[in-house]
């Protein structure tokens, strides 16, 4: 077998660097989660995000 | 862009290589000579009679009847209504004020002199606790202090501050920081430090044993005396740093209570603003958010050279008097600060965090790509005029005004 087969065979331990409701939804499955502060850049706004990367940001 | 690169390390080198002294107190009229009767200079970005909050308007009411323009405060009321004063920016003026930061002509105001620049900065002298005029207080008590203010302690202290030659503040700063200090709302070692300085000049240019005293009692008394010298000392410290094309870095950040506004060094004297926020804290007895006015003062610009929210893992005790949680999260208040910086001032450190440098030069760039707002620690005020203090707590600056900033700054480079 395979260690990618075996990752499911124990308990999960997650950490979650994205959307704070997937770590959530985790938890509420009684998954062990460490969530990571994340946000998009530019808290997803997509002009921002936009110029930001012409100004080297 | 390399352009950018090299304009905020210019712009942030201008502001550690800074060297502020207290040189001298003068009055308002000295210390700007375009300031004229009728004029009114107020914390924040420039804001109409209109749309002024309520200390505000009650700062103004009182410093206009103790400047003779007005016989009470509704008359005072009355003839700001009618336009009867000019109101601008301290900003505007080579000055700051905390809270409603009001500055007429005969205040007693700092003298912060950046020796390394040449340049000054102004800033009345704090009134103490309780009911005062920066929180929006007017009645009688109030303006009998800051007659107290204006004609005896002013001239005073001007007086000890010339015979000691000037009091250089990067060394205080350095020392009040290992002592639990972020000089905005905590500010007890640094008054502790300055008195001390200041103590056998006062002595040695009296000549009256009662005013002497009261004056060391004044100073003893106020846990903020120094937060207005850090504010002059902050503005005569950035100034330098603006103007400086190609740079993202904030030069300042001031509120009216009503609107909060920033200034950037690539983008010079144009203000970006939003409105303000709601500060989240802790009140005094009897009081709560309900009595509470928005953010409001200059006082940040404390936060925009690395010290106040910035520095919070240096002043645990703060984190639990404005609110902000346990004291061993205080040096996360730091950490995230310094996201949206550029650099650590190597001569301002934090002995608790490994002695880190204070975050220093906040660069727009980073604050809107992180969505990591800069963090202030204020006073609140009532939302009344003439109350006062009641409460303390924690605010972040609205991203409004660093989108609007970052479009503008990409403007003047060409890009859109």
């Amino acid at each position: 077998m395979s260690e990618k087969s075996n990752l499911l065979q124990g308990p999960l331990k997650v950490v979650n660097i994205g959307l704070d409701s997937f770590a959530d939804e985790l938890k509420s499955q009684g998954v062990e989660v460490q969530n990571v502060d994340w946000s998009p850049p530019a808290s997803g706004d997509p002009r921002m995000a936009a110029l930001l990367s012409k100004l080297g940001s | 862009m390399e352009l950018i690169e090299t304009a905020n390390a210019e712009t942030v080198k201008r502001m550690l290589t800074g060297d502020p002294v207290l040189i001298d107190v003068i009055p308002a009229h000295e210390a700007i000579p375009t300031l004229e009767p009728g004029m009114i200079l107020h914390a924040g970005p420039p804001i109409t009679w209109d749309r002024m909050c309520g200390p505000m308007r009650g700062a103004i009411q009182g410093i206009a009847v103790l400047e003779g323009w007005a016989g009470d405060l509704n008359d005072a009321d009355a003839k700001a209504a009618a336009g009867d004063f000019a109101f601008h920016p301290n900003h505007h003026f080579d000055a700051v004020g905390p809270m409603t930061g009001m500055t007429t002509v005969s205040q007693p105001m700092l003298v912060v002199e950046n020796r390394a620049f040449g340049n000054r900065a102004y800033c009345a002298i704090n009134e103490g606790l309780g009911k005062v005029m920066r929180f929006g207080g007017n009645d009688t008590e109030v303006l009998d202090r800051l007659r107290w203010l204006r004609d005896d302690f002013g001239p005073s202290l001007g007086k000890a501050i010339r015979h000691l030659g000037g009091l250089p503040l990067k060394n205080i700063i350095a020392r009040g920081l290992t002592m639990g200090d972020e000089m905005h709302q905590r500010n007890v070692a640094c008054s502790g430090l300055t008195l001390r300085a200041l103590a056998p000049a006062l002595a040695e240019t009296s000549d009256n044993t009662t005013e002497l005293s009261k004056a060391l009692a004044f100073i003893a008394s106020n846990d903020q005396f120094f937060l207005n010298i850090a504010m002059a000392m902050g503005k005569s410290i950035t100034d330098p740093a603006r103007g400086i094309k190609g740079s993202s870095i904030v030069t300042a950040m001031s509120r009216n209570g009503t609107d909060f506004g920033v200034l950037v060094s690539g983008t010079s004297d144009q203000w970006f603003t939003a409105p303000v926020e709601m500060p989240d804290g802790l009140y005094f007895p009897g009081y709560s958010e309900a009595d509470a006015n928005p953010d409001m003062g200059d006082s940040a610009i404390v936060e925009t050279i690395g010290l106040g929210g910035f520095a919070m893992g240096a002043a645990p005790a703060v984190a639990g008097f404005v609110g902000a949680g346990a004291a061993s999260e205080a040096g996360h208040f730091t950490r995230r600060m310094g996201e949206i910086t550029t650099d650590e001032n190597p001569e301002w450190t934090i002995p608790a965090m490994d002695y880190l440098g204070v975050p220093t030069g906040i660069d727009i760039r980073h604050v809107v790509e992180t969505g990591l707002a800069p963090t202030i620690n204020t006073g609140i005020a009532h939302r009344e005029p003439g109350i006062g203090q009641v409460g303390a707590g924690v605010v972040r600056a609205p991203m409004g005004c660093f989108r609007d900033a970052l479009t503008a700054f990409a403007g003047t480079l060409g890009v859109a």
